[in-house]
């Protein structure tokens, strides 16, 4: 009996696990494209609720300013999440350490009624009319941190030895990051990127809290939708939400991996070459060695 | 030592921590202020409201006005108490069940030939950044009573009556479990990816059976991934909202939910931001061990 091998139960388990993930998804999918008004009875096949939902504004709309919030926020939270990646790797022992890694951590887990309440009141007591503008902001702050949680676990397995070659060819610190570093770690950096983005996607709690009259974004408008009942709309937007994320992470995934092959091969190429001058090195210390004794 | 100040490290450090401390740490300052506040029918809705043309005198009669109402309201009205007792049964409970269902998986995962693994976790990765408000409305419709599973299970003819799942406890179950399941398989598989299951041979070869083999072995070295899971999982289910109000019923009652209807529907603030402290003193604990872990993990990482 061979514990280690792949196993039906490994094979019965994975299968069920991936069913359970998947067919609700499937089924969301399969019934966009139902003729029928009931969601949950086929009546053949029909595209009408996908041209009905790109005729409905108020959809639109909130599909629009979504789009504006997830760009706008994710840009900002990926610049704010690298510099935070790089104080909690590379800047060393500084007061309130401590305290800058709970406020980076403590937003992964705080439940969203609690963030999305304090922002709101933050934003009632400095007066700022909530909008847009405090939608957008809130989204920073939260997903800023995952951004930070991404980075960082690629910063640390970096090289650091590249940029202090860099500094000892005599790069400042700032080109240094720039030309070595930023290069070197930009997939991450990008796949960072569009987590923030979908994150700010996918936000219905905090948004609802940081928004005001005017600001709708697609979450806010699907729920008001969702608890007046199922509506096929519903299903053919979720369908073209699920195909715009799966085809950004499988993309992501892709660029990653070629990324990591491509490193691979360098990594590759740098230790053949090492090694090369390496050899070549002992030949001609041995030659240089050898060269007097024969000559004498 | 040097004595000019590095002002580039400064900037560095300065930037995102001014961010976060004025957008994420000083915010909970104003809950706990609006906790102490009380509810008018007024924009806004709460007084006392801070008159800075008053000066010392405004922040005296301001801090004066401030009392333990809500709290006491809290403790008073049964309604908050059973709600923090049942999110607390609701997110244990799922935790549970997330890590039973959980475990098969990351541990098949681990157990993959190693060229499928990183198409796995794309997998399992995938459904966590489709939206989640999606896959919970994808459940109404599997789970409500003329649904997909009980059209299934008549059509089977497994049942003849459908089985009312949708708004009751057991939908919410379901639509935690579902939701969190990649933020516990994913830690999970981490550590089990890691284990030398040549380990396991060796107890079998010693006369372990295959269950104490498991127990022994397999459980003690996946328990940093056992943990990092349950937190990941716990602490957001304990605050959930979306799941309780959409697939729950009326009588779901979850500390989110609550805090939400005080806010949106009842518009008292105040009352809110009390719940609010109370949840947050509830969680604060785990949210710091938590936090402890990842730099722990983050720091074996580098080495």
């Amino acid at each position: 009996m061979n514990i280690n091998r792949f196993s039906w139960f490994n094979i019965t388990s994975l299968t069920l696990g991936f069913a359970f993930l998947y067919i609700p998804i499937l089924l969301l999918i399969v019934f966009s494209f139902n003729k029928s008004k009931l969601v949950t009875v086929w009546g053949g096949f029909s595209t009408k609720w996908y041209s009905s939902l790109f005729q409905n504004e108020a959809f639109m709309d909130a599909a629009l300013m979504t789009l504006k919030v997830g760009v706008v926020s994710a840009t900002f939270a990926t610049i704010l999440g690298t510099l935070a990646a790089l104080v909690i790797t590379r800047a060393g022992f500084f007061r309130g350490r401590t305290l800058f890694a709970g406020m980076i951590y403590a937003p992964l887990v705080m439940p969203e009624v609690i963030t999305g309440l304090s922002l709101l009141l933050l934003f009632v007591a400095i007066g700022w009319d909530r909008g847009f503008w405090t939608i957008t902001v809130a989204h920073i702050t939260f997903s800023m941190c995952y951004v930070a949680v991404v980075v960082s676990s690629r910063l640390v397995t970096f090289d650091e030895s590249l940029e202090e070659a860099a500094l000892d060819l005599g790069c400042t610190k700032f080109s240094a990051f720039f030309q070595v570093t930023l290069p070197i770690i930009a997939p991450s950096i990008a796949a960072a990127w569009l987590l923030a983005f979908t994150l700010s996607l996918d936000d219905l709690v905090i948004a609802s809290f940081a928004s005001g009259p005017g600001a709708t974004t697609l979450p806010m408008k699907i729920y008001s939708q969702v608890r007046l009942g199922l509506k096929p709309e519903i299903n053919a937007l979720s369908t073209i939400l699920i195909v715009i994320v799966s085809i950004g992470v499988i993309t992501a995934s892709i660029v990653t991996k070629r990324a990591t092959m491509k490193k691979r091969f360098y990594e590759q190429q740098a230790n053949a070459q090492t090694a090369l001058h390496r050899c070549s090195n002992s030949i001609f210390k041995r030659y240089y060695n050898n060269c007097p004794k024969g000559g004498t | 030592m040097k004595n000019n100040v590095n002002w580039g490290r400064v900037a560095l450090i300065a930037i995102p921590f001014l961010w976060l401390f004025f957008l994420f740490l000083l915010p909970f300052g104003s809950v706990i202020k609006m906790s102490l506040s009380d509810m008018a029918t007024a924009r806004p809705p709460y007084t006392p409201v801070f008159n800075s043309e008053e000066g010392i005198i405004g922040l005296w009669t301001l801090i004066s006005e401030f009392d333990l109402e809500n709290y006491l309201l809290l403790t008073e009205d049964e309604l908050y108490w059973r709600s923090y007792f049942s999110s607390l049964k609701i997110a244990t409970l799922s935790t549970i069940f997330t890590l039973l269902i959980g475990f098969p998986i990351a541990y098949g995962m681990a157990k993959t030939p190693s060229q499928w693994r990183a198409t796995l976790v794309m997998l399992i990765i995938l459904p966590f950044w489709t939206s989640f408000l999606i896959r919970v409305y994808a459940w109404i419709g599997i789970l409500k009573q003329e649904g997909l599973l009980n059209n299934a299970l008549i059509y089977f003819g497994i049942i003849d009556q459908p089985l009312v799942i949708l708004n009751t406890d057991i939908a919410v179950y379901i639509g935690i479990v579902y939701s969190y399941l990649p933020f516990m398989v994913l830690p999970l598989y981490a550590t089990l990816e890691k284990i030398d299951y040549s380990l396991l041979e060796a107890a079998l070869d010693l006369g372990c059976s295959q269950f104490k083999t498991f127990w022994v072995i397999v459980v003690p070295l996946a328990l940093p991934g056992i943990i990092a899971g349950c937190f990941l999982v716990f602490i957001p289910a304990m605050g959930e909202f979306v799941i309780p109000d959409l697939l729950g019923g009326s009588s779901t009652l979850m500390i989110g939910k609550t805090l939400w209807g005080e806010f949106f529907n009842n518009r008292d603030w105040p009352v809110s931001s009390a719940v609010a402290v109370i949840l947050l003193m509830l969680l604060i604990v785990p949210i710091v061990l938590f936090q402890k872990m990842q730099e722990k993990e983050l720091k074996e990482q580098g080495q």
